[in-house]
């Protein structure tokens, strides 16, 4: 019980990370991104090959740091990666969406569709299909709680840094969306575009703060399913539906509703493991997306549009 | 001279029963897109739906496999519309009445969900390895050769034919035109009575029936399918085939059809051709980042298409 709340919650970090941009492009930039997840694969790869890069000029850089599988190698890499991720997103705009927004949303839509097509193949032509890892170094599990008290609980230390730089980055982001006169126009510009440009707001410099942002947490989302579970040029196209249910879960636009939406998505995948097996894993997310559209469509912190 | 003219005939037919095939799907997504303006990004699962549908009742009873019904083709592709028809009822029903993103999101949804039970519930789909011996109608009479072929060639560009004639009767209707009014301006159309829910979701079911029947054609003839062979690329394909042709428009939907099929295949022969034997496998990504370029471009440089929808309204003269 506890392993399967515990497991869900290491999924949902992700989930949660990758669906903060998913709803920040979807409230501000206005069309739901199917490019989006590619950005998380793209990430998770770019971090790889900074990292391969680092150890080969300096061997000690994968050395691990203390309990973690991992060395400062792959967080110097996360940083590299954060940054080629948010230029990518920025390309992307620049040389396709940003010549379309006047067409209207659903034209976007097609283009990303497009463009995560593209993206993913030029992933799986440069890396090839085969899974690969950040390490090769083995991790035991902690036993934090034995098997008696509710089925026990274990934890890798990595599993822990990951939900615990994901509680870091989604404080970060709440203060700068609060507090910093760029994160208040970009909230102004969610709620009321015409408004915010009124009081002088220069959209463009929105739009290119909320492709950034978007990009360094899809490529943080990545690393983190990388050092989680695997890499693979398929793991961005496989996040995107788990992603969407959390942005509609938590209501568009709403950064604690995509996290609180990730983690439920990340809990029913994990519970369904247990209930009809793994096979049917990416199923849970449809089924918390069905269940939400029929119940309650703008989510649980949305508001009618 | 002879062998190697029928060989031309049966790869030319091949390649046309194909692109037959695409193009019904492509006219159904032409009737959910081009005229009522509905997005769906779940196309594959559709045309999965029909192929399985109508294959799982055709063939004979298999161990360990539900269907196996022995039933006639016809009939398998009426059931496979029918079966079609009924999951886009279900799929627009749930996500009609929401923004327009989440019909895309919804359909993209059920494409996924239908991947994983086609590759994982055995006793209904056969898994990984799809569903064999499906029938292939006709061919106790014409065998298994060229004859055959054409014969089935025959009959897809006829269901394509009644396809594209039923279309453009429906499209030019009192209901098409209701359908347009709809696309440009819900408010307005509302505000003359109409019932724009019902009218949006009539048209996404009538395109879901046809994707279904695209996909029941495809399967009876290549004769076996799998869960591999309803990939999102080929959602992507068709949709290149619309844009490229021309959304709104039910000419160049088939003309878009015809186009990117054959754009596609000569873009893998040439890729076969320059890429050497060890390679193959791993170039074979880029064949598709080649039409995500073209469907890229059209839309940037020719948004309309080759052929657009012509304009329902005179240019005001200065």
């Amino acid at each position: 019980m506890l392993q399967i709340i515990a497991d869900g919650l290491i999924i949902g970090s992700v989930v949660s990370l990758g669906a903060i941009g998913l709803s920040m492009t979807l409230s501000i930039v206005r069309f739901s991104n199917f490019s989006h997840g590619e950005l998380l694969g793209w990430g998770a790869y770019l971090a790889l090959m900074a990292s391969t890069g680092l150890t080969a000029l300096n061997a000690g850089l994968a050395a691990p740091i203390g309990p973690f599988s991992f060395g400062w190698g792959l967080l110097i890499a996360l940083v590299v990666s954060a940054g080629l991720t948010a230029l990518l997103a920025l390309g992307l705009d620049t040389v396709l969406f940003k010549r379309l927004r006047k067409q209207g949303a659903i034209t976007l839509v097609i283009a990303s569709f497009g463009a995560a097509l593209a993206l993913r193949n030029l992933l799986l032509f440069w890396q090839g299909g085969v899974p690969r890892y950040y390490t090769q170094n083995l991790q035991i599990a902690i036993p934090l709680l034995p098997r008696s008290v509710w089925g026990g609980l274990r934890v890798t230390p990595d599993q822990l840094f990951v939900l615990t730089l994901t509680l870091v980055t989604v404080t970060g982001l709440h203060l700068f969306l609060s507090r910093s006169t760029l994160g208040r126009s970009m909230r102004a510009t969610a709620i009321n575009p015409g408004l915010a440009r009124v009081t002088g707001i220069d959209p463009e410099r929105v739009l290119r703060a909320t492709w950034l942002i978007g990009g360094v947490l899809a490529a943080v989302a990545g690393v983190f399913a990388g050092i989680t579970v695997q890499l693979r040029p398929t793991m961005g196209v496989d996040l995107l539906l788990p992603l969407f249910a959390a942005v509609i879960l938590g209501g568009i636009g709403s950064i604690w509703g995509a996290v609180l939406g990730g983690l439920i998505v990340g809990l029913a995948e994990s519970a369904s493991v247990t209930v009809v097996g793994a096979e049917y894993r990416s199923a849970a997310a449809f089924a918390v997306l069905i269940a939400i559209l029929m119940v309650r469509p703008t989510g649980l912190f949305g508001e009618k549009r | 001279m002879m062998p190697d003219l029928s060989g031309w005939l049966s790869y030319g037919s091949f390649f046309l029963v194909f692109a037959g095939a695409f193009a019904i799907i492509v006219l159904g997504l032409n009737l959910q897109w081009g005229f009522t303006g509905l997005f769906n990004v779940g196309v594959a699962g559709f045309v999965a739906i029909g192929a399985y549908t109508s294959a799982l009742l055709t063939t004979p009873e298999t161990a360990g496999r539900l269907g196996g019904l022995n039933w006639p083709v016809a009939v398998g592709m009426l059931a496979a519309m029918g079966v079609t028809g009924l999951v886009g009822l279900l799929v627009g029903t749930l996500a009609l009445r929401l923004r327009q993103d989440y019909l895309a999101i919804t359909t993209f949804g059920i494409a996924v969900t239908i991947q994983l039970v086609a590759n994982n519930a055995k006793g209904l789909t056969g898994g990984p390895f799809g569903v064999q011996f499906i029938p292939k109608p006709m061919q106790a009479w014409l065998g298994t050769g060229l004859p055959w072929t054409l014969a089935y060639l025959l009959m897809t560009l006829l269901l394509l034919a009644v396809v594209y004639v039923a279309l453009e009767k429906l499209v030019q209707s009192p209901w098409g035109r209701v359908l347009r009014a709809i696309r440009e301006d819900e408010d307005a159309a509302s505000s003359l009575g109409k019932r724009s829910f019902a009218v949006r979701l009539q048209s996404f079911v009538i395109g879901s029936m046809l994707m279904g029947l695209g996909g029941a054609v495809y399967a009876h003839f290549v004769g076996f399918i799998a869960p591999e062979d309803f990939l999102p690329i080929l959602t992507f394909q068709l949709w290149a085939m619309l844009i490229v042709g021309g959304s709104g428009n039910n000419r160049g939907a088939i003309a878009g059809a015809f186009l990117v099929w054959g754009f596609w295949t000569a873009a893998g022969g040439l890729l076969r051709g320059l890429v050497s034997q060890a390679d193959q496998a791993r170039a074979a990504p880029l064949q598709v980042v080649l039409i995500g370029v073209l469907i890229a471009l059209m839309l940037v440089m020719r948004p309309r298409g080759l052929m657009g929808e012509a304009l329902a309204v005179a240019k005001s003269r200065t």
